[in-house]
């Protein structure tokens, strides 16, 4: 369904991909898995269109998507949960989620999603009318999801969705998104937290320095990598380059 | 007691118009953290427009929707050729950018029309004046409240009920994320220029109706003051826009009314230098963003 061959990329002057390939297929949940820093957010930002790959193809469902900006992505059926949630604090929690019905015209089909979303997460539903910047960060990531459903998407992308919570929660988010999966949605995964990671996808991508170092099903990530020195890497990562969001 | 209602209605009139400018330039910066600088030259075009218009046979109010017209596409335009061909390159790309386009509608005002003032026709209503409670105002300072506030209440309910402008409140907050929801960026930033120049048109009518004449330079004042309600407010929220204008004009009427007749001339001194004091104490403004 997704596939990126070869794909570099620039991301200022700091993080590079160098030679990216990924397949996701259809049905697929796939995790990309990495040090902090290892180039797992620039792949989804050059998915996303943000950035522009310097060299390689994507493709999505056989069509390239070289050049497209952000906004047409998600009219080809790519949503994403963004790393921090990027949820709009200011607007309310039913106007976050009619952006993010945004590309779709159809009014019947967004009331009924709307509903939809409130019993599929219910706090959501309770809090439809207040700001969503007094959610806490577990709601807003909920919120973050919710958002990027509300376009129906063909393939989601969830960067990092269990940062900065709570383990409970942490506990929840994998559960949901287990369970999209088993309803059939696609879903490329980017965590630091490799072994849940592990226990819910199909496939993973080890990615390190902008490269793919290995990818496989979880058993045999599990059988060639140490999965410790991931997240001494990332342990590493976090302390050297100064980003201030310590080990997971 | 009459004193008292006369300052308020004064800073109400002049705040009102502040916070319609302020509103129209940080509507832009929120977007693409550009200052527009060529916004004041819209004030001018609609100012030019009425000048233009002002032989023919036409109702004013046909010929002030004629000057605001004008106002929304010079902004409109000045989008589409100017600031979208640089928009990806860099912000000081685009600052630069700003400055060429101002210039060149002065300097087109001066090489087709004149360096000189020119006169713009007004409805007789803007010069009289009626009696309420015993107090003497002018009709056009009230007008000014009624319309700006009008605005004010309009553009609300347009960035919190429709679709687009719930667009254009979460592009102003994360134009990126906005991106990836499917808003295209060219509509938003068209939008909001449009909206930017439909306000700076309404502005011109009661600016200019100060002085019931335009000019080439015209456009400067009032960029000055949108820039510093706006910088005033807050850069980072609508609402600081239009805090700062009133803000602003209560400091501008303040001083006009307070100060000792041999300073008044120094007025503006005044006015910034407490600019400058309430900066240092909140540097990101009155009104906090996010």
């Amino acid at each position: 369904m997704l596939e990126l061959k070869d794909v570099h990329a620039q991301y200022g002057a700091i993080v590079a991909l160098r030679g990216v390939s990924i397949h996701v297929a259809e049905g697929d949940l796939v995790g990309l898995l990495g040090a902090n820093g290892a180039g797992k957010t620039t792949t989804l930002l050059t998915i996303a269109g943000v950035i522009k790959p310097s060299r390689g193809e994507i493709t999505f469902r056989g069509v390239s998507l070289a050049g497209l900006p952000p906004e047409m992505i998600v009219r080809k059926g790519i949503a994403m949960v963004p790393e921090g949630r990027e949820i709009f604090p200011t607007l309310t929690v039913q106007q976050n989620l009619r952006l993010g019905a945004f590309i779709r015209r159809n009014r019947v089909e967004y009331r009924h999603d709307l509903e939809e979303m409130g019993e599929l997460f219910p706090i959501l539903g309770e809090r439809m009318h207040q700001s969503a910047g007094t959610l806490s960060g577990g709601e807003q990531q909920q919120l973050a999801i919710a958002r990027a459903l509300m376009s129906r998407p063909r393939l989601l992308i969830l960067d990092e969705p269990s940062l900065g919570l709570a383990p409970r929660l942490v506990d929840q988010v994998f559960r949901l998104i287990a369970r999209l999966r088993r309803e059939g949605m696609t879903i490329l995964l980017v965590e630091q937290n490799v072994i849940q990671t592990l226990r819910i996808v199909d496939r993973a991508y080890l990615i390190s320095m902008g490269q793919v170092e290995m990818s496989g099903t979880p058993e045999e990530l599990k059988r060639h990598v140490d999965m410790e020195s991931v997240y001494l890497g990332a342990t590493v990562a976090a302390r050297g380059g100064g980003q201030g969001r310590g080990a997971p | 007691m009459n004193e008292a209602i006369r300052f308020i209605v004064d800073v109400a009139s002049l705040g009102s118009l502040y916070a319609l400018m302020a509103l129209g330039l940080v509507l832009v910066y929120g977007i693409l953290r550009l200052v527009n600088f060529a916004y004041g030259e819209l004030i001018m075009i609609a100012g030019y427009t009425l000048y233009l218009l002002s032989g023919s046979p036409l109702p004013w109010l046909v010929m002030a929707a004629c000057a605001v017209v004008a106002a929304l596409a010079a902004s409109v335009l000045t989008e589409r050729v100017a600031f979208r061909p640089v928009r990806e390159k860099s912000l000081t790309a685009m600052l630069i950018t700003s400055f060429a386009v101002s210039t060149l509608f002065q300097n087109a005002a001066l090489l087709f029309i004149s360096p000189r003032a020119r006169l713009v026709p007004l409805p007789d209503l803007f010069s009289e004046s009626i009696v309420i409670g015993g107090m003497l105002f002018f009709v056009r300072e009230l007008l000014a409240i009624v319309v700006s506030i009008s605005m004010l209440v309009l553009f609300t309910a347009l960035l919190n009920r429709t679709v687009l402008g719930i667009a254009l409140r979460a592009a102003a907050d994360n134009f990126r994320m906005t991106r990836m929801l499917g808003v295209p960026a060219n509509l938003v930033i068209g939008v909001a220029f449009a909206i930017s120049g439909f306000l700076a048109g309404i502005v011109a009518l009661f600016w200019l109706g100060r002085t019931a004449s335009v000019m080439p330079g015209i456009g400067l004042e009032p960029l000055i003051v949108a820039f510093v309600a706006t910088v005033l407010g807050g850069m980072q929220s609508l609402v600081g826009a239009v805090v700062g204008g009133y803000v602003l004009a209560l400091m501008t009427v303040g001083i006009n009314t307070f100060l000792p007749q041999a300073l008044v001339d120094y007025r503006q001194a005044f006015t910034f230098s407490l600019v400058i004091l309430i900066l240092l104490f909140r540097p990101e403004g009155l009104v906090r963003g996010k």
